[in-house]
């Protein structure tokens, strides 16, 4: 057995050991990767009806500006992001990225405006480093805090909203995105419409205190089953969503990933607030005249699974690399191998046929449109 | 005879040929697999070499030759339904026949009973 005495758990280790979930070292913390069910059932189970997911590994920062004005902590993050902060609503979120000097990406985040201050949400492997990213980057005008005494669950799936709305009538009222604090069995919970699954749903900061005890209520409801790491892999795959540090990294631009969604008109060349990010000439550049290579969709056309690090050829003798898979498995709703990758951009067009090389075979993969599934936010 | 692995395989040995599948203890721990690559009949393998592939959700994995040997036949059910592997591993869902270079290599294989203590 592997040594995990040395990993970091969160509050709600203990709830995990007690539903019988195999845990596993995960960004540093022991964290459930499935239930007894398994992955293929989870998967389902958040597809049709509703999945919670412990996501407390990753990282709650709050941005607070000296000032008191938010439109001084927007601006101020505006330098590290490549997106539209200052438009940003109060109760709205929004997707974002950390680029660098060279235009590659150091993490993606979620950031909502929460009136006096903003909310971020981090990838856990990244957040000590974002942490200090930010407080170099903000300090001027901003206090920087890591909240460490918080949990943050995942509630995600088509019965997500009635589930919640069993213990808080107004959740209905919450669009895609939306961000709201609300009282579930009277602790006060921070909650976005939002997720990581394609489906609609939430994800609910919670103090730590609360977290067992918030999170058990929820799963007593016979519509929501615990859904470790390994669906949620799979979930995000279906929903075409990337994975930081497989599908988009510090050598990937956001045109290169194709994320340029995440960057809203304003920061584009011709905008209100055009730059003025790390990687701006790099990152602008691309957008004007595209850029080398692309993340695309990948649908084996056999049964076999094509997994992260295969390569991709144009040929099915291995001859003329093309690109390479950054992800890749099983999609139990898709109920077949899925993948997304890289390839060069003669080869990003739908439809076009590429070979990964898996055990020495070279096995025919489409070009694909992602998401895979269908994604069912409530806009 | 019913021999077992430390690798997870288990073999019924009969008359110098092993029927090859992989034990419940391995099915469980890898949990729904969604495809199965065998070998082909007719080759031949050292004892550790890997003879399949398969794939859950999350992972590949390899099941390894138990013995030297050469594959006499497949089991073309678990291909065709890789679910079968986790609801019968030591039944309907052996991997492949393999005429053991050495019928009495088998021997100083595990037993049941030395296996079911490993995975205790």
């Amino acid at each position: 057995m592997e040594d995990i005495s040395h990993l970091k758990h969160t509050p709600l280790r203990a709830l995990h050991l007690s539903l019988g979930a195999r845990m596993v070292p995960f960004a540093g913390y022991e964290m459930p990767v499935q239930y007894p069910d398994g992955v293929m059932k989870e998967h389902l189970h958040t597809r049709t009806a509703a999945g919670l997911f412990d996501v407390s590994h990753m990282g709650q920062v709050i941005v607070r500006p000296k000032s008191g004005k938010i439109e001084d902590a927007a601006l101020a993050l505006e330098k590290l992001v490549p997106v539209d902060v200052l438009g940003l609503g109060e109760g709205r979120q929004r997707y974002a990225i950390f680029t660098n000097a060279e235009g590659g990406i150091l993490d993606d985040l979620m950031i909502a405006n929460r009136g006096d201050h903003l909310f971020l949400v981090v990838n856990a492997a990244c957040k000590d480093a974002d942490f200090e990213h930010l407080k170099k980057g903000l300090s001027d005008s901003c206090e920087v805090t890591m909240l460490d005494d918080r949990a943050l669950i995942a509630l995600q799936g088509p019965h997500a909203e009635a589930v919640l709305g069993e213990l808080w009538a107004d959740v209905s009222a919450m669009r895609f995105m939306d961000v709201a604090e609300a009282d579930l069995h009277d602790v006060t919970c921070i909650i976005s419409r939002s997720g990581y699954t394609g489906e609609d749903g939430f994800e609910i900061s919670i103090p730590s205190v609360s977290a067992a005890d918030v999170t058990q209520r929820l799963l007593e409801h016979p519509d929501v089953k615990p859904i470790g790491l390994g669906a949620r892999d799979s979930l995000r795959l279906e929903a075409g969503l990337c994975l930081y540090g497989n599908d988009i990294d510090t050598t990937t631009t956001p045109v290169e990933g194709a994320i340029e969604w995440a960057m809203q008109k304003a920061r584009r060349a011709g905008g209100a607030r055009e730059g003025g990010f790390p990687g701006a000439d790099r990152i602008l550049g691309q957008f004007a005249e595209g850029a080398s290579r692309r993340r695309v969709g990948l649908k084996p056309e056999g049964r076999a699974p094509v997994r992260g690090g295969a390569n991709l050829f144009a040929d099915t003798e291995g001859k003329t690399l093309v690109g390479k898979v950054t992800s890749g498995g099983f999609g139990p709703t898709v109920d077949g191998p899925i993948a997304m990758g890289y390839v060069d951009a003669t080869h990003t067009d739908n439809g076009t046929t590429v070979y990964a090389e898996v055990r020495g075979k070279y096995l025919p993969v489409a070009v694909a449109a992602l998401p895979f599934v269908k994604q069912t936010y409530k806009r | 005879m019913l021999k077992f692995t430390d690798e997870h395989e288990w073999l019924k040995v009969e008359a110098g040929v092993a029927t090859v599948g992989i034990t419940e203890h391995a099915a469980g721990q890898l949990g729904d697999l969604v495809f199965v690559e065998l070998p082909e009949t007719g080759a031949t393998f050292a004892k550790g070499d890997t003879a399949a592939t398969v794939e859950s959700v999350k992972a590949a994995s390899d099941v390894y030759c138990p013995l030297d040997g050469e594959i006499v036949e497949v089991n073309q059910a678990i291909v065709d339904d890789p679910s079968l592997v986790n609801s019968d591993p030591q039944g309907a869902a052996w991997f492949f026949k393999l005429k053991l270079a050495d019928p009495n290599a088998a021997d100083a294989l595990l037993d049941e009973a030395a296996y079911k203590e490993l995975v205790a």
